[in-house]
């Protein structure tokens, strides 16, 4: 694969030249295979990221590997940390003297930067962070997994503080999905979490070789040294506690922007659906061919899929499943997703859960058959 | 359409480079296609596989529980995929290391000594290559041009003395398949 | 005497015949409040002397820490960035690796860097990273309340030592400066103390050659200031600093353990050298990047 020369602009990046353009390269087919975790570094780098600080862990290290290579021909930076903890430090400097930041890991590493992201949460410092989700707890297993939900959406560090999150379930939404991420997270100037797996990782689907840049922008909080102006501080103490509440405060104001003006979600199959799967990542792509076999099958099926996981869509699915008989979560987890659908929907309809743990993924069959439970043990009475 | 296929093996067997040619292949055909590898330790030494997705449509799940085709090259994986293929699946067997004999009815069986082929074809570490033939010879899954399209791609730069060998490999295993057909 | 500044106001006019014995320096901008025989409002002083006499508070970028020097930045008039404890050396590395072009130093205390940042510290310096880390030690921890630290001396009583630290369960006092220097990335590592006015002349020496040698490129410089915590020593300011300059001092031998390129360097489990006759010359990419 070919790599062309400029990223940090306005025109499309190109990793290889699309056909008809001309140019120098001759045609490159319109598509190229890419692995999912090669493809976030690409579509990280294509958006402007300035700087790329990880830790090698399965099933996220062909990111890193990705970047080792790539950031320095683009004469941006790359360090391998000591360790998540230094990494996410490490994005917090960079992020604090203006750079735009990408740090990756996997479920246990991304326990390591919880601190990290409170710090920068408080200060007010974007970074995207992308977690190649694995099994869970402690060292668990390498495999796909979705066990970090409620770490991504409600947990990680401590505090009064939430941050966005983003859940692709192919690897062409996860090329969109980190520019996006970018974005959201210097208008709002706040960490956003990518919340992939293990099986996204390790993927390759065909992409198109455009990917989009970011424009830069140009934040008038960044650290440069106090020439000719006021020094700057970027800081998250504020010992007083009236001064901390009040910065709270303003940090919840932009939570409610962000409720308020980021919410994603697509939906399949929902006009008639009488049982609506809810999920997303590669849950969402099980459930895909589950509402597709339910169908053959004579089951009027739908999919609900978040893409924001925070802010939840939960109006949006509250709405979609006004007319449903049952709401079934499905998920690589052990009831996590379950817990905000069931907030969403506030007990307007029955709500299951039909889960797998460990790295384990539940199959288009188990997830037809979780659904046909649903429809045996409610009447349709809400409908 | 979508059809899924597994490819399983040893570690070094080449199992996910054969998902990566027949996954190339349908890209070339302009299809939408999924490939996904096992990974972590057991990729060192003990069982590898893949499962390669192609589609003309937006592919569902990555997580195959009804296989169109299983190409199973070593004594575990007979074991471990044969139970997941979808009735009236082809399952290709390496007979050069399987003893064993497929226990179900309802699939179509296509037997491969594949490393006496690949042998013949000039080079007996291309068994996955060998097997790969059989399956698409069988199936047409893609076409076989496309597939000597593929291993160029992959195989061209760093590796561009290799494509003729596995090409040579691919021709083999899907003569040995096209031949069942005919039979 | 009323005539002689008491800020950094230059412009002040001297009566005939006056002279100025001190200046304020203009980047230490607000009062400490420090307790009184503390150590950090020397440190303080010295750095901001030095920074100005090298002209560079307009290009510095300021990591602090954790401790009793957490509000540093109140003190400095400087860019600064807050880091979580420990974790100075990792947040300075993204700063410098970003703009290479600014002067960047990390402030700690023995707690942040010794204890809880030990990886952060020993990685950075291993990378040779381009910043300079001033060490303030005062073997305790200050801010929380006077407990032990890894750099507490043997027999010493503090409130998590209260029979005085026993180093068959605690260990011995940690030698981060001899330890530091045993790495190629250290290009400066000195030793210094508070203990009387001719060792913070010594002092302010050896922060400006280590922000000399930031400034050159060479590598990680550290300058580890021993200091003072009459609070939590249990001592008066003029105790602590007696104590300072004979117990403290016994134990941390001062000088100078590493200025690469003034050929001071102890030897090595593996020298620059050695490494080099293997994979040749390194290049760092702040040498070759283009300008951002």
């Amino acid at each position: 694969m070919t790599v062309a020369q400029p990223t940090r602009t306005t025109q499309p990046t190109l990793i290889a030249s699309p056909p008809g353009t001309g140019g120098e390269a001759s045609p490159l087919p319109q598509r190229i295979l890419m692995k999912g975790n090669e493809a976030m570094a690409e579509a990280a780098i294509a958006a402007g990221c300035d700087a790329y600080f990880g830790y090698p862990i399965t099933p996220q290290a062909e990111l890193l590997e990705w970047m080792a290579r790539r950031m320095p021909e683009e004469g941006r930076v790359f360090v391998q940390a000591e360790s998540e903890l230094a990494a996410i430090n490490m994005a917090l400097g960079a992020a604090a003297a203006g750079a735009r930041v990408l740090v990756s890991s996997s479920s246990p590493g991304i326990s390591l930067m919880a601190e990290g992201m409170s710090y920068m949460a408080g200060s007010r410092l974007p970074v995207v962070l992308i977690n190649v989700m694995r099994g869970g707890p402690g060292l668990g297993s390498i495999g796909a997994a979705q066990g970090d939900y409620l770490q991504a959406t409600k947990g990680h560090g401590h505090g009064d503080y939430r941050v966005p999150v983003l859940g692709p379930s192919s690897i062409a939404e996860a090329i969109d999905l980190v520019r996006e991420a970018f974005a959201i997270a210097e208008r709002y100037r706040t960490p956003v979490i990518l919340l992939a797996d293990g099986i996204l990782g390790q993927a390759m689907e065909p992409v198109s070789p455009n990917f989009e840049a970011l424009a830069p922008s140009t934040p008038d909080w960044t650290l440069d040294g106090a020439d000719g102006r006021e020094p700057r501080v970027v800081k998250s103490l504020h010992l007083r506690p009236e001064d901390l509440e009040r910065h709270d405060i303003a940090l919840q104001a932009v939570y409610e922007e962000i409720e308020a003006n980021e919410i994603r979600w697509a939906g399949e199959e929902l006009a008639d659906a009488e049982i609506i799967l809810v999920a997303y990542g590669t849950a969402a792509r099980v459930s895909r061919t589950a509402v597709q076999r339910a169908r053959a099958q004579g089951l009027r099926a739908g999919l609900f899929r978040p893409i924001s996981l925070w802010p939840f869509p939960a109006a949006a699915l509250r709405e979609a499943s006004a007319g449903a008989r049952a709401v079934v979560a499905v998920e690589m987890s052990a009831g996590q997703l379950v817990e905000d659908v069931r907030l969403a929907i506030e007990g307007k309809v029955p709500v299951f859960h039909h889960g797998r743990m460990g790295g384990m993924v539940p199959t288009p069959d188990g997830v037809v058959g979780a659904m046909r439970q649903a429809w045996a043990v409610t009447d349709g009475g809400a409908a | 359409m979508e059809r899924s296929t597994i490819i399983a093996g040893f570690g070094g067997q080449g199992i996910l480079f054969a998902g990566k040619v027949l996954a190339e292949a349908a890209l070339l055909e302009g299809l939408e296609v999924l490939w996904i590898p096992s990974y972590g330790p057991e990729m060192r030494g003990g069982t590898a596989s893949c499962t390669v997705i192609i589609a003309d449509g937006l592919i569902g799940s990555p997580v195959v529980d009804r296989a169109d085709h299983a190409v199973v090259l070593n004594p575990p994986s007979l074991h471990k995929y044969e139970p997941l293929v979808a009735p009236g699946g082809l399952l290709v067997v390496n007979t050069t290391l399987i003893e064993a004999e497929p226990t179900r009815g309802d699939l179509e069986v296509l037997e491969v000594p594949c490393t006496a082929v690949a042998r013949r074809a000039g080079d007996d570490k291309l068994v996955s290559i060998v097997a790969l033939g059989a399956m698409i010879g069988r199936r047409q899954l893609v076409q076989r041009d496309t597939v000597h399209q593929a291993l160029a791609v992959i195989l061209g730069g760093r590796h561009a003395d290799m494509v003729a060998a596995d090409v040579a490999a691919f021709d083999a295993g899907y003569e040995t398949g096209l031949e069942m057909v005919i039979a | 005497m009323t005539s002689q500044p008491q800020t950094g106001d230059q412009d002040v006019q001297l009566a005939e015949g006056g002279r100025t014995v001190y200046r304020r320096p203009l980047l230490l901008s607000n009062p400490t409040s420090y307790c009184p025989g503390c150590g950090h409002g020397i440190v303080h002083r010295l750095v901001a002397e030095v920074l100005e006499e090298l002209d560079l508070g307009h290009r510095t970028i300021l990591v602090g820490s954790v401790g009793c020097s957490v509000f540093a930045y109140d003190y400095l008039a400087l860019d600064a960035v807050e880091s979580p404890h420990g974790r100075a050396a990792a947040v300075a590395t993204g700063v410098k690796r970003y703009r290479p072009d600014k002067v960047v130093f990390t402030y700690q205390g023995d707690g942040d860097l010794a204890a809880i940042g030990t990886a952060e510290i020993i990685h950075a310096a291993a990378r040779g990273e381009r910043f300079t880390t001033i060490f303030v030690n005062n073997g305790i921890y200050g801010m929380t309340g006077g407990q032990m630290a890894p750099t507490t001396l043997v027999g010493q009583r503090t409130t998590s030592s209260p029979l005085g630290r026993n180093p068959a369960t605690t260990g011995y006092p940690l030698p981060v400066t001899e330890m530091l220097s045993l790495l190629p990335g250290v290009a400066y590592a000195a030793r210094v103390s508070v203990a009387s006015p001719m060792l913070v002349g010594k002092t302010k020496a050896a922060l400006k050659r280590a922000f000399e040698v930031q400034l050159e490129g060479r590598g990680f410089s550290l300058v580890e200031v021993l200091s003072t915590c009459p609070v939590g020593w249990g001592m008066t300011p003029t105790e602590a600093m007696e104590h300072l300059a004979t117990d403290v001092a016994a134990v941390y031998p001062l000088g100078t353990w590493v200025d690469r390129a003034k050929g001071v360097a102890p030897a090595m489990p593996l020298t620059m050298e050695a490494a080099k006759a293997v994979a040749g010359p390194a290049v760092h990419p702040a040498d070759t990047a283009p300008e951002a």
